[in-house]
């Protein structure tokens, strides 16, 4: 089931009747069957939006629509929405069973069904051996997927994951989030989830929408983002390492850092920002682009590059090579960059030139 | 060596409060276990004719008073205790639920704790009077007469139920207290994860709240029991040292309040044993209740 977010706005009123604009007139469609990831720093209103979609937070203005259903008046227990809280919270003097359980008593389904579907659930989620145990007695990652099938055995149209993995030590967060990808395929359930990992949204979703300050900064195809950003903010949130980015300017249908020669590029002469992904490099013979290169980290069969900034010796870069090229540090090298590597935003807006 | 050395100072430390629990605590009880063993024991020259081992429980088994301290007793501990846990339960739900006034309310349910149980005891006995009570007067608007709840000749049942609301009232301020704090502490994510599970608000507060707040309420529990099973000042407050109202003395005597009285008689030889006797019966009761107490909470209480 597709659900559409028309011109939802949240705003917030302190007792001091001052007012925070947590969620600004967002815009967006998440289409039906699709893990769908919300993804912006803290305080960009992603759990907001999360929490407006399942009914428990009201929307100051603007719509919710499932399907063709405008559900925004309707309270959540009748949205027919599941919600993973970020730290779950199971009932901690509940067995496994009976947490998974209590949503199918709420709606007095029968007792010999439910535990078959309960059964079934935990199966799917691979906690079927732990029904007896209470959450206490469970790991974090045991405890996320109890969470997982509480929210997903009453069948509901959508599944809510606030912040699913932070709780998780990072081996644990790889697995699981492999796991919340195979379970949403398997279940085909519309899946929204929140995170500030970008690494992590970008590894699971289908599609992700970027927030920043309430605002929609980009949505599409998380490779599709991360290639082509729409402007400066989306393009330092991605990646990691992080983009670099220059000061430079475009001369005469050209692009330059300081003296260096980067690339041709078709606009106005204009100062401008440059942002380079660091494995947008390649070493060459003869470039313009000359480098010092002050360490070298080599992990498998990449090699970091740390290297002294062009607009601010004190700062530094990073590139990242094949590990093949042996490089030293202390080594003089000369660059060329990939122009799809490449992305130019206006100085002052941040806006893609 | 080391352990040693501090051991000493450590019972140096405790010394000035073992003398003062020892004075006042511990030869006490030693001292009613000897009562209770003794023949005629007086209490102006401390004599005795010698050891009995059951003539003083015999005795007061067999005495009226006793038995009708006993009746009363029980009854005021097993209807105030569950009535006022309760209705505590509820009013805690519902103050710690309202955000206008709460501040308010809170500060009137819990006034009782702070007042003179003597007092109030007064002025509920009054808000029962037969004639100008607010009680009468309220179940006069649907047409029930005038009840004589605690005036002259009124019946054992009558003033029953009127101490039994008083102490029920009494005795909410403290578990209001306690339940409101303990509810402030229950994660509200548990309420909202129930209310997206759409779970009912009966189901809420039976599958969620009592559980989660199991260990206030077996901590309430077994202190009203045992505050209960002590009831005195309550008796005082509303009837007096006649125990009872006008022309019925005595029909609302308590465990506690036969021991008391026994030192009204203590000229007589026997009489501390007596209350010796009654006050260890006492013990032994509440001490099976807490146990009983004890082995529900293993299986009900969630920590």
């Amino acid at each position: 089931m597709e659900i559409t977010l028309e011109n939802l706005t949240k705003v917030f009123q302190s007792k001091k009747e001052e007012e925070t604009v947590a969620v600004d007139n967002l815009d967006i469609t998440i289409p039906s069957g699709k893990l769908f990831g919300l993804l912006g720093p803290s305080g960009c209103g992603k759990s907001t939006t999360l929490y407006m979609i399942s009914g428990l937070l009201r929307p100051t203005t603007g719509k919710i629509w499932f399907g063709n259903e405008d559900v925004t008046p309707v309270p959540p227990e009748e949205r027919g929405i599941g919600l993973v809280f970020q730290n779950y919270a199971l009932y901690p003097h509940m067995t496994v069973r009976q947490n998974i359980m209590f949503p199918l008593e709420n709606v007095k389904m029968d007792k010999q069904e439910g535990l078959e579907k309960a059964q079934e659930i935990a199966d799917l989620v691979g906690i079927g051996h732990l029904m007896n145990r209470k959450p206490k007695q469970l790991s974090g990652g045991q405890q996320q997927r109890v969470a997982i099938a509480r929210a997903l055995v009453k069948s509901p149209r959508v599944l809510l994951l606030d912040e699913p993995l932070s709780n998780l030590d990072a081996r644990l967060r790889l697995q699981t989030r492999e796991e919340i990808k195979r379970i949403q395929r398997e279940t085909g359930i519309t899946t929204i989830f929140v995170t500030h990992d970008q690494e992590e949204a970008m590894s699971i979703s289908d599609e992700i929408v970027v927030l920043r300050e309430g605002v929609t900064q980009q949505v599409g195809v998380p490779q599709k983002v991360y290639d082509n950003p729409n402007n400066l903010f989306v393009a330092k949130f991605l990646g990691t390492p992080p983009i670099n980015v220059f000061d430079g300017r475009v001369e005469n249908g050209k692009l330059y850092i300081g003296d260096a020669d980067i690339a041709n590029y078709d606009a106005p002469d204009q100062e401008v920002t440059i942002g380079i992904r660091p494995e947008g490099f390649k070493i060459v013979e003869r470039s313009s682009f000359k480098v010092d290169v002050d360490l070298v980290e080599t992990i498998g069969r990449d090699t970091t590059l740390i290297i002294p900034h062009p607009n601010d010796e004190t700062q530094s870069f990073r590139a990242i090579v094949d590990s093949e090229y042996g490089v030293q540090p202390g080594d003089k090298l000369k660059f060329n960059v990939k122009p799809s590597k490449i992305h130019v935003f206006n100085k002052e807006t941040g806006e893609l030139v | 060596m080391l352990e040693d050395q501090s051991n000493v100072k450590a019972w140096f430390y405790l010394l000035p409060a073992l003398i003062l629990l020892g004075i006042f605590i511990f030869y006490p009880i030693v001292n009613a276990v000897f009562l209770v063993f003794v023949d005629n024991y007086n209490y102006q020259t401390g004599t005795y004719d010698g050891f009995t081992l059951l003539d003083n429980f015999r005795y007061v088994l067999s005495d009226n008073n006793f038995r009708m301290a006993m009746l009363n007793t029980m009854l005021i501990t097993f209807v105030s205790v569950p009535l006022s846990v309760i209705i505590a339960l509820l009013i805690s739900v519902w103050l710690n639920a309202i955000k206008r006034m709460q501040g308010f309310f809170q500060t009137v349910f819990f006034l009782p704790y702070v007042t003179n149980a003597i007092a109030i005891g007064m002025a509920f006995a009054f808000m029962f009077n037969r004639r100008y009570g607010l009680i009468n007067w309220f179940i006069g608007l649907f047409g029930i007469e005038p009840v004589n709840w605690v005036g002259m000749g009124a019946s054992w049942g009558n003033a029953m139920i009127a101490l039994i609301i008083y102490i029920t009232w009494l005795t909410l301020a403290f578990k209001i207290l306690v339940f409101l704090s303990g509810l402030q502490g229950i994660d509200k994510q548990y309420y909202e994860a129930a209310r997206v599970d759409s779970a009912s608000k009966s189901r809420v507060f039976l599958k969620i709240t009592v559980p989660l707040l199991s260990p206030m309420i077996m901590y309430i529990t077994v202190t009203s029991f045992i505050g209960a099973f002590k009831t005195y000042t309550e008796v005082i407050g509303m009837f007096g040292e006649r125990l009872g109202p006008p022309g019925n003395d005595r029909a609302m005597i308590t465990v506690v309040a036969l021991v008391y009285r026994a030192l009204d008689r203590s000229g007589v030889p026997g009489a501390l044993s007596e209350a010796a006797a009654a006050s260890l019966i006492l013990f032994a009761i509440t001490l099976v209740f807490t146990f009983i107490n004890m082995q529900v909470s293993k299986k009900r209480v969630h920590y």
